[in-house]
């Protein structure tokens, strides 16, 4: 549904994004997720026909954005950054407005408004000015605005900012419920956002892709193994030795004792689950178990590690350049 | 056409829910009704002279056609005032949407430049003839109670004059408000843009050298001088309605390459 291939757009000599490419399917959500300037906002920019892009290409729906944007822009709906609201509109006559000019059908126009309206928690605002609205409830009619002509694809940046936690679940839902019939891009900063509403991630960081996978194979991935936590009373000094013959464990250590309780860091490797050999271990070995759990590694610390390894590299390649 | 209907609406519907269109009527017509209440009582004064001149050396009056000379002083300020009032009509036109925003949704919608562009043109040229129609009162006024009066196809072509220059200014003004996203900046700019055009005649001097002839073509006003006289002449009518396309065509260049840069 969605195809970039070797997208890039400078600013003057600034790069903003470098030779990114992708694929969207139908009825797919992608997450975007990326640092501050990574160049999020950028592409879809490019992606939505705002502005071309300085190299590459991108198909949308089946027609190209730089040569056809017309037929690009009937199938797409898009929600920038920053809502594109006039302050002095009522909410009505704004959704209209953007239904006259998105093309919606004249007849369904009056259902489309309604439907968009209840969709977004819009149905009570109606009549009222947008420029006295919440700024969260700004963020819907944004949102509506972006729906209003049920388009094929959505492009989202950050939908769920300054929205409230209520809100931001409901958005997540609409956005789920989409999922199927329509192609949607989303960008967000929020972690457990893109694993919870996203069938595949991309992470790109400083206009560069670093990651394209499942929210889980990159949790997977990255961790190829668990790290869990032990608490332990008694004395734990023959403990590191025999919890280290286990098959599967790669690392142990000992942190420092706190009121008899002695944490305990275990590292695995694979994806053999060991940690019924590490309970009966210091079981057997006449120690009290108080406490054994594994720590998942999260999307926030698979963020993390992609986006500043990437930093390392290119510090180790400016080295070499030196 | 339905696009471009939506568009001027919208247009319309922002023009008039801020204060800044009634003033600028507001201010028009009054500053339109106490010139022309000035040049009448200039051009009574100066006939009552020659008069009592003629009188006093038994001489006959010089002809002297009253009433044109009013309209003439008349529409030359109805153009004056077109030259500072239009900057502010045309300022935030597409400098406001940049700046809050909203120019992502119209680019991302599937609207062409032209629908986009002349949807806004219209709406400020229904605006130009919203202030222009309650000035004809005064122009009215002279024509019934007048003797004699001043011949009404005098009457309409100084208001086509007046029109035209009016819709050259504010494509002028459309175009420079898309230069940048800063209102402010739009208008001085503008208004810098306008006084170039009035005064670049003087500059030209009275030389028939081809450089000279043709920067005195430029002159926006030295083609309004013919309208006000009554006289319509194809000659200007081409001069604003090219002058119209091309600022409207160069909005459109800018519309597009400011997006190339941004
Ligand atoms: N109009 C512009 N002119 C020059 N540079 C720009 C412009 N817009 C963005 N940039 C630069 O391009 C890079 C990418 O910006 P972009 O807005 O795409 O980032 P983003 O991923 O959306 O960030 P955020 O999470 O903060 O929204 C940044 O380094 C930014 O400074
Ligand atoms: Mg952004």
């Amino acid at each position: 549904m969605i195809q970039v291939e070797h997208l890039t757009k400078r600013y003057g000599s600034h790069t903003a994004v470098e030779d990114v490419s992708f694929e969207v399917r139908k009825g797919e959500i992608l997450g975007f997720l990326g640092p501050n300037g990574a160049g999020k906002t950028t592409t879809m920019r490019i992606l939505s026909g705002f502005f071309p892009a300085t190299e590459g290409r991108a198909i949308v729906a089946g027609f190209d954005v730089f040569k056809q944007p017309l037929e690009v822009k009937r199938r797409l709906g898009y929600l920038p950054e920053n809502p594109p609201l006039y302050g002095e509109m009522s909410v009505n006559s704004y959704l209209r407005f953007v239904a006259n000019i998105k093309g919606v059908d004249r007849a369904q126009v009056g259902s489309r408004l309604e439907e968009v309206k209840i969709r977004c928690g819009l149905a009570e605002e109606g009549p009222r000015l947008i420029k006295q609205l919440s700024k969260g409830y700004k963020q819907r009619v944004g949102l509506a605005q972006a729906l209003i002509h049920d388009p094929e694809i959505l492009i989202l940046d950050e939908p769920t900012i300054g929205l409230d936690p209520r809100q931001i679940i409901e958005v997540r839902e609409l956005i789920k419920s989409l999922a199927g019939t329509h192609t949607v891009i989303l960008s967000t900063h929020i972690l457990p956002e893109v694993s919870m509403t996203c069938q595949r991630v991309i992470i790109i960081n400083k206009g560069k892709i670093v990651a394209v996978d499942t929210p889980e194979n990159l949790t997977g991935q990255l961790a190829g193994g668990e790290t869990i936590e032990l608490e332990i009373g008694g004395s734990v000094d023959n403990i590191v030795a025999l919890l280290q013959e286990i098959p599967g464990v790669k690392s142990v250590s000992v942190g420092e004792r706190k009121n008899d309780h002695n944490p305990v860091c275990v590292e695995t490797e694979g994806a053999k689950n060991v940690r019924h050999l590490i309970a009966q271990k210091v079981i057997g070995s006449g120690l009290e178990l108080y406490q054994l759990r594994t720590r998942s590694i999260s999307l926030e610390e698979v963020f993390v590690q992609l986006t500043t390894e990437e930093e390392a590299k290119e510090e180790a390649v400016e080295g070499e350049g030196k | 056409m339905r696009n471009y209907l939506a568009i001027m609406t919208k247009e319309l519907h922002n023009l008039f829910v801020s204060p800044i269109a009634y003033v600028l009527i507001g201010v028009f017509f009054a500053l339109t009704g106490y010139f022309f209440y000035m040049i009448l009582v200039n051009v009574i004064d100066f006939t009552m002279q020659q008069a009592f001149q003629a009188q006093q050396f038994g001489t006959s009056t010089p002809p002297f056609d009253a009433s044109a000379a009013v309209m003439r002083g008349f529409f030359s300020v109805l153009s004056t005032l077109l030259l500072f009032l239009v900057p502010v009509m045309t300022m935030g036109v597409l400098a406001e949407e940049k700046k809050q925003g909203t120019i992502e949704l119209l680019l991302t919608s599937p609207l062409t430049h032209l629908q986009l562009i002349l949807g806004k043109y219209t709406a400020l040229v229904v605006l130009l003839l919203v202030m222009l129609v309650p000035t004809m009162f005064n122009s009215l006024l002279l024509y019934f109670l007048s003797e004699p009066s001043p011949p009404l196809a005098t009457l309409l072509v100084g208001y086509l004059g007046a029109f035209l220059l009016g819709g050259a200014l504010l494509a002028t003004g459309l175009f420079v408000s898309s230069l940048t996203e800063n209102q402010i900046v739009a208008a001085v700019l503008t208004f810098g843009v306008f006084i170039i055009l009035w005064v670049i005649d003087a500059a030209a001097g009275t030389g028939t050298t081809l450089t000279s002839e043709t920067i005195r073509y430029l002159s926006i006003l030295n083609h309004y001088d013919d309208f006000t006289k009554g006289v319509l002449d194809s000659q200007h009518l081409f001069f604003y309605l090219s002058f119209i396309f091309l600022g409207l065509f160069l909005t459109s260049v800018s519309l597009d390459s400011s997006n190339w840069r941004q």
